[in-house]
């Protein structure tokens, strides 16, 4: 029975791409903490925020969505059929939050100071909404993981405390986490003049969080195949191809609004001619959400486990391209800088990356993630 | 009673008094950098061929205020923007949106704190003026109450017309701010921005935060309304399909 958890861990490409990575992240760690923001980082006074809050916050928030969207499918629209995919996806929301928490550890000035939001308030400030809506989905989120792993220890009682706030607990978390979504919206309402048109809306609040469903769900398509590839599953295409059909959906609303708000602005004519920001919102807009959704409309392609797959690629991409240009490329030229994140910027980006998968790997291995493995499990532990 | 600053940038001679002055009063390490920074709360440059001040505008109602999570950032009974280090976690959001790009930080310490002018705080508390205003030997930057300095703005547009571009910025952007510029080149060309909306821009997080407690509870009532109906449905469908399983005899009996 303990074989297969002794067993030393393969080394291929990736392991060792990972550990180099990770490495990587421990001496950039040190460098940031002990020489400050301006030795490891390209911010600057004209530039004070960067890829830490543009990737490491802003996308991990709005790929970590899955878990609210499936929680709220399965425990409160009681659609039971997504079941299966439960556990995994509330391991990324999870994993997701504790890295975007590790991600504002090295991006705050003064870390150590974090429990400062606890006492002292200010509740005019989205950046306080913020900070309390991590703290809170990020307890939501280890409450309703915690069955999980008080399954494996086989203990029952409090795993049965936790079953009687269940639903409590779901409802909490999806207010929780569309809140969250949302606010990180709000956190960019207070710069009208600074923010590039092509993005600067007073529906941010409502984008941000229309683009981290669907972006949540295509992440959900693509860690059921990696992790059916990485674990030797079959593709669940009965799960997926509905899915797929609610990507369409929040997709669709998604670009719509888009589309309406940038005419009725009369952005969309910035267009007409266009130079760096036009370049990369019709590269967001092109390949993250029309293209992407005219294929979803084919029933074929929603069923295909080579398309799917890719399709949602093409999803995540473009939800991750939205929030770097709305961060980075939709502030520079009120800036007046252009800024490009140093190497040691990308390796804590990367290393964070990487962690992740580490930790979903090794949760997957000691903790029953995929609850349709455990009769086979149960199988060979017997044989 | 709010106290304000009028900077009249025909007057100015670009000593650079107001910036060692600055230097000295809150002593910041020199030297004095051609732009602000952590440690130059204050700066003097020739631009469009005018000499100008780059400082903190002391918002009425200020941006940095309303954005700092933990009240970092407070507007004094005074009318300075004053800046608590101790507090400070270092989110930077400050920076971010602060529509005169004022807040600075310091990027080479392990430790970094927000810098910025504060307007003499503790000296006017003293009932002094800011040290920029009292060292200033051309009069281009007087401190007063800002009522008073704002009608005496007006008064030097009114009876110099063709000196000044008829507005006094600050009267009215971004919903008001304590530091007011008087110029002859729109000041736009001395670096202030002009395309700032006439009213706070707080109240444009505060619409929506505003909302929230509504949207938490409306939106906790249809969850838990979902989450029950669906719910009862399926015991309902569960109890037919018993109910049709059972035979057919028991209903008789």
């Amino acid at each position: 029975m303990t074989t297969r958890t002794l067993r030393a861990p393969r080394l291929g490409f990736w392991e060792v791409f990972g550990a180099v990575v990770l490495v990587a992240f421990a001496v950039v760690a040190f460098l940031r903490f002990s020489r400050g923001l301006g030795a490891v980082t390209h911010l600057s006074d004209q530039f004070p925020w960067g890829v830490w809050i543009g990737f490491d916050v802003l996308c991990g928030v709005g790929l970590a969505a899955g878990a609210f969207t499936i929680m709220a499918i399965v425990h409160i629209f009681h659609i039971e059929r997504f079941e299966p995919i439960l556990r995994p996806t509330l391991l990324t929301g999870l994993l997701g939050y504790l890295l975007v928490i590790a991600g504002l550890l090295f991006d705050l000035g003064q870390p150590w100071r974090i429990w400062h939001a606890l006492v002292f308030w200010n509740p005019h400030s989205v950046m306080f909404e913020v900070a309390w809506c991590v703290m809170l989905y990020t307890t939501v989120l280890v409450l309703e993981f915690l069955p999980i792993v008080f399954e494996r220890l086989r203990l029952e009682r409090p795993r049965r405390v936790l079953r009687a706030i269940g639903t409590p607990l779901v409802i909490a978390g999806v207010l929780l986490s569309t809140l969250h979504q949302s606010s990180l919206g709000t956190l960019y309402l207070i710069v009208p003049t600074k923010l590039y048109p092509l993005w600067y809306s007073p529906m941010l609040p409502f984008l941000f969080v229309m683009s981290a469903v669907a972006a949540g769900l295509a992440m959900v398509v693509l860690e059921s195949t990696l992790s059916g590839r990485a674990f030797g599953r079959h593709l669940e295409m009965d799960i997926l191809e509905p899915l797929a059909r609610g990507l369409v959906v929040a997709l669709g609303l998604y670009g719509l609004l888009r589309a309406l708000l940038l005419h009725r602005t009369g952005a969309w004519l910035l267009l007409l001619h266009p130079g760096y920001e036009e370049r990369m919102f019709l590269l967001e807009y092109g390949i993250g959400v029309v293209v992407p959704w005219c294929l979803l409309l084919v029933p074929a392609i929603r069923r295909s486990k080579q398309w799917l797959p890719l399709i949602s690629l093409f999803v995540v991409m473009g939800f991750l391209l939205n929030r770097l240009n709305v961060s980075v490329t939709g502030m520079e030229r009120a800036a007046g800088v252009r800024y490009i994140p140093s190497a040691m910027e990308f390796t804590v980006s990367v290393g964070l990356v990487a962690l992740g998968f580490v930790l979903f790997a090794l949760a997957a291995r000691y903790l029953p993630i995929f609850p349709d493995e455990a009769p086979a499990r149960a199988a060979a532990d017997g044989g | 009673m709010s106290a304000g600053l009028l900077f009249d940038a025909t007057k100015c001679i670009g000593c650079g008094g107001c910036t060692a002055a600055c230097k000295e009063e809150h002593e910041l390490p020199l030297p004095i950098e051609d732009r602000t920074t952590a440690a130059t709360w204050t700066t003097v440059q020739k631009r469009a061929g005018v000499w100008t001040r780059t400082m903190c505008m002391h918002c009425l109602t200020p941006t940095c205020v309303s954005v700092c999570p933990v009240g970092a950032m407070q507007k004094t009974a005074r009318g300075a923007v004053v800046y608590d280090a101790e507090k400070c976690i270092g989110c930077r959001y400050c920076m971010m949106a602060c529509p005169f790009g004022i807040p600075k930080y310091q990027w080479d310490r392990p430790v970094p704190i927000v810098g910025k002018c504060v307007m003499c705080a503790e000296r006017l508390a003293d009932g002094k003026q800011p040290a920029c205003a009292t060292v200033c030997p051309t009069g281009a930057t007087t401190f007063g109450e800002r009522d008073t300095l704002l009608a005496d703005a007006r008064e030097r547009i009114r009876q110099s017309p063709q000196r000044y571009v008829p507005h006094v910025y600050g009267s009215d952007e971004a919903g008001g701010t304590a530091v007011m510029y008087l110029s002859s080149v729109p000041f736009a060309k001395l670096g202030l921005p002009e395309n700032l909306p006439r009213q706070p821009l707080s109240l444009l997080t505060w619409q929506v935060l505003g909302k929230i407690p509504d949207y938490a509870m409306m939106a906790g009532a249809f969850l838990y309304g979902i989450h029950w109906l669906t719910r009862r449905r399926m015991q309902l469908a569960a109890e037919a399909n018993a109910r049709a399983a059972r035979p057919a005899g028991r209903a008789g009996a």
